[in-house]
């Protein structure tokens, strides 16, 4: 998914194919290291592990186990390409999660528990928006209000583990799709679908290139006349609402809300995204590369958990490819100035 | 060519008044543009001619007076507004996203759609088209960033094409374009004006205002000095209508920067063999008390590489520094400051002054440094310094309290210019100082260097203004490809020579 998918052949004359692919999809660099990386952990570890590894049940759970995850690094995919951060998506996740148990709990019907829970993530979202854009808050303080607000709304909520009894909700995971040995739940579906979705709208709406050129210079976006400031609000909204939307797979994936899920997790859908190749500064980057690093992210945690190694080798290996990347990362931005 | 009168006006400003706290930034300024016409817009800095723009483009509220556009009376909130009436604006520094492709960055906004998305295709198409209008022959696919600011220049202009705009609004698009790039450009703009597109030129070079205007508008301290068609406005009434005195000013300078200079004794500072791979081969260079020495080169030829690694700013890896003949290490600027070296940058904004603190903090700042952070600078200390500065330099507003941020590139250098002067250096190291201010603020620096060399500051003085290099320095290294290829004696010398040698000089033979 490139933003110039039309053709790719060289021209004619002039620069090299190489030249002419590098200077059109330089930034999509960070992103094939992402790919390298994966096949790299797979090829490793089917290696190591005998052949046991690359299986279709494997592949098939890394999906599984990481839906909720990967909904997250979508819409932190939005704020970041902006040049902005969201910390509060774990606990919007944790919020909507409980919110909607507590509601199916008390006889609210799904079809109105589950639009509850995606605008209660997509109104703390517009908060922090509101904040960041209006009150020229820094995102980072901005969402940390959100993490802060969203964990304490999922205490008033209930302070302990709500199970879900709803069959509506519970059939999105139990379900499962199969071709042979592979398999996929309605819980992948929907974060297969929301990374659709999202590139659809980063790549084909002015809206998604907007978020492009705020992250680029945000003052240059304002001043070609682009809707910035709305832009900029949804992009949190996006993000709080795809915090709705995880809380409500992670809802299905364990069976009950619980006001502790997701502690930290929004840290983990940052590294997923910076893993995968979308520049922290912004206006660099793909939601494709985003579902790459949750893939890369949760095949270390499922090859760790093979090994029966301890899970802090996890943190460290997340945190040592989090540095490379940045490393890298860093090497491309200043290698693109001093193009200049 | 110049469009005659009986055209009606696409842009009308009548009796615009804008005040910003304390002062009176546009006085009653009235401003006419036609279609079909470059008009220039002329004033030292701090005159009001970015005011008068961004009150155009709906950056700035007026306070007062009218905006016709197209016959239309109009008041334009944010550049959105004036871009939609056809008014579309390239600043000095590109605003466009380096981060996308050229095409991207001409259409952003405008793509064509189907079927509820983005078609790239035609929107390469048309991005590609737009470009050949304006002969750009570049893959409208490449990223913005791997192309030069003059090219980025290009885009810019075809994106308010793009937008269709009727009016053009170009501020300071030459700054840092080369001899080529600005042919280019000026092709464009010629094209443009063919085309009936009204364009509004902003630029501090005289020959490039004299080479493409039709028109002349000149303002002076926020107020309208006249409109001039340009054949009726020779360039030495241009310049005294811009700066309302005579040039005498320039005039005295020449004789005292031809004082003799005692090269007998110790020299303040003397570099040995300075160099670093790939930056500098070794070089040599004295400069003794009182002397200004100037170093001339084209851009990029090792000028600021040499003061850079004099000052300690960069690590040398050649060579050795002398100060007041003792051998000094200069490793950091810290150990330069030690050493009584101040080192002003040519990229004023980023290395320079802090926009954001007054202009008492930041002539204090340089104080402070040599102070260390332990010992403050006693408050009545500090306004004497400033207010003495401020004096001294002619920093407009005169009021050591406003944000530096809010003044003008003139002043920021001459706020910068005190901060470095208050630390009471032996060696000041000044890197184009003058670039990209006006006249006014150019004759007082120059006059300031002048006067405290005759005092017995040595100044290392650094700009792309041979004629100033000239007037200043009584002697000049010559920089070529990041090798030193010799000095002149500035009084042997005279503007001609200097480029020849610059141009010539030195084959074979190292300095």
């Amino acid at each position: 998914m490139t933003a110039m998918a039309t053709r790719t052949e060289s021209r004619e004359s002039g620069p090299s194919f190489l030249q002419t692919f590098v200077s059109r999809h330089g930034s999509m660099m960070p992103t094939f290291a992402a790919v390298a990386i994966l096949l790299v952990l797979f090829v490793g570890a089917e290696i190591f592990l005998r052949g046991d590894f690359i299986t279709p049940r494997n592949i098939s759970a890394l999906l599984l186990d990481n839906a909720y995850l990967l909904v997250l690094a979508v819409g932190m995919t939005f704020v970041i390409l902006t040049g902005g951060i969201d910390l509060s998506v774990g606990s919007v996740m944790a919020f909507s999660g409980i919110l909607g148990a507590k509601l199916l709990a008390e006889g609210v019907p799904a079809f109105v528990a589950v639009p509850a829970m995606l605008l209660g993530g997509a109104a703390i979202g517009l908060m922090i928006g509101i904040l960041v854009q209006y009150f020229n808050v820094q995102p980072f303080i901005a969402s940390l209000a959100g993490l802060f607000l969203g964990r304490g709304l999922a205490y008033v909520v209930s302070l302990s583990s709500i199970k879900v009894e709803e069959p509506g909700i519970l059939w999105l995971q139990s379900t499962r799709i199969r071709l042979g040995d592979w398999y996929i739940t309605p819980t992948g579906l929907i974060a297969l679908g929301a990374v659709a979705v999202a590139a659809f709208v980063l790549h084909l709406t002015r809206f998604g290139r907007t978020i492009y050129a705020i992250g680029g210079s945000e003052q240059s976006a304002r001043l070609m006349g682009l809707k910035v400031a709305r832009a900029k609000v949804m992009a949190y909204v996006i993000s709080g609402l795809c915090g709705g939307l995880a809380g409500l797979v992670l809802t299905a994936y364990s069976g009950a809300g619980y006001p502790r899920n997701g502690i930290g997790t929004e840290l983990d859908a940052i590294a997923a995204v910076v893993i995968g190749g979308t520049i922290l500064t912004g206006g660099r980057g793909y939601v494709i590369g985003s579902m790459i690093g949750v893939f890369v992210y949760g095949t270390i945690k499922t090859i760790i958990s093979f090994m029966g190694a301890e899970q802090s080798w996890m943190q460290i290996i997340v945190g040592a490819l989090l540095l490379l990347f940045i490393v890298v990362q860093r090497a491309i931005v200043a290698r693109s100035e001093g193009r200049r | 060519m110049p469009a005659d009168n009986e055209v009606p006006p696409i842009v009308e400003m009548r009796g615009i008044t804008i005040r910003f706290p304390g002062v009176l930034a546009l006085d009653n300024v009235d401003f006419t543009l036609r279609p079909g016409e470059v008009h220039s817009l002329m004033g030292e800095n701090g005159a009001g001619k970015s005011t008068l723009i961004k009150a155009l483009t709906g950056v700035y509220a007026i306070d007062s007076g009218t905006i016709t556009v197209a016959g239309e009376q109009r008041t334009f909130h944010t550049a959105a507004d004036a871009q939609e009436a056809g008014i579309s604006t390239v600043y000095q520094e590109v605003n466009l996203c380096a981060n996308l492709t050229v095409g991207e960055n001409v259409m952003l906004g405008h793509e064509p759609r189907r079927a509820g998305g983005i078609d790239w295709r035609a929107t390469q198409r048309e991005a590609a088209r737009h470009m050949e209008s304006l002969g750009l022959a570049i893959d409208p696919r490449s990223m913005l960033a791997s192309h030069s600011i003059a090219i980025q220049q290009l885009v810019a202009i075809i994106r308010a094409m793009v937008l269709e705009a009727k009016v053009l609004i170009l501020d300071e698009p030459t700054s840092s374009l080369d001899r080529g790039e600005v042919d280019q450009l000026f092709a464009v703009i010629r094209d443009l004006r063919a085309k009936g597109v009204a364009i509004l030129f902003v630029s501090h070079f005289l020959d490039q205002v004299y080479e493409i205007s039709d028109r002349i508008t000149v303002l002076r301290n926020g107020a309208l000095v006249g409109e001039h068609p340009i054949e009726e406005l020779p360039r030495d009434a241009l310049v005294t209508k811009m700066i309302g005195r005579e040039l005498e000013d320039l005039a005295t300078l020449e004789k005292s920067s031809h004082r003799a200079i005692d090269r007998t004794g110790t020299p303040v500072v003397k570099a040995e063999g300075l160099g670093k791979r790939g930056v500098l081969e070794p070089a040599d260079l004295e400069i003794y008390e009182g002397e200004v020495v100037g170093i001339a080169g084209l851009l990029g030829s090792g000028r600021t590489e040499l003061v850079r690694l004099l000052y300690g700013a960069d690590r040398p890896d050649a060579g050795q520094v002398e100060v007041q003949g003792a051998p000094a290490k200069v490793h950091s600027p810290r150990h330069a400051i030690d050493h009584r070296i101040s080192f002003s940058s040519e990229n004023r904004r980023e290395e320079g002054v802090v926009a954001d603190l007054t202009v008492a903090e930041n002539i204090v700042l340089g104080m402070q440094a040599r102070q260390g952070w332990m010992r403050k600078v006693p408050k009545k200390d500090q306004d004497a310094v400033v207010a003495e500065y401020i004096e001294a330099l002619g920093v407009r507003p005169a009021n050591p309290n406003a944000l530096v941020g809010n003044l003008s590139g003139g002043n920021q250098q001459k706020v910068l210019l005190a901060r470095w002067l208050a630390t009471a250096p032996e060696l000041l190291i000044l890197d184009e100082p003058t670039r990209g201010i006006d006249v006014g603020a150019k004759a007082d620096i120059q006059k300031k260097v002048s006067e405290l060399s005759s005092q017995g500051l040595s100044v290392i003085f650094i700009s792309s203004e041979l004629e100033e290099v000239l007037r200043l320095a009584q002697r000049v290294a010559v920089m070529r490809d990041r090798r030193k290829i010799g000095e002149l004696d500035a009084t042997q010398v005279d503007l001609d020579g200097l480029i020849d040698y610059i141009a010539n000089a030195g084959e074979g033979s190292a300095a």
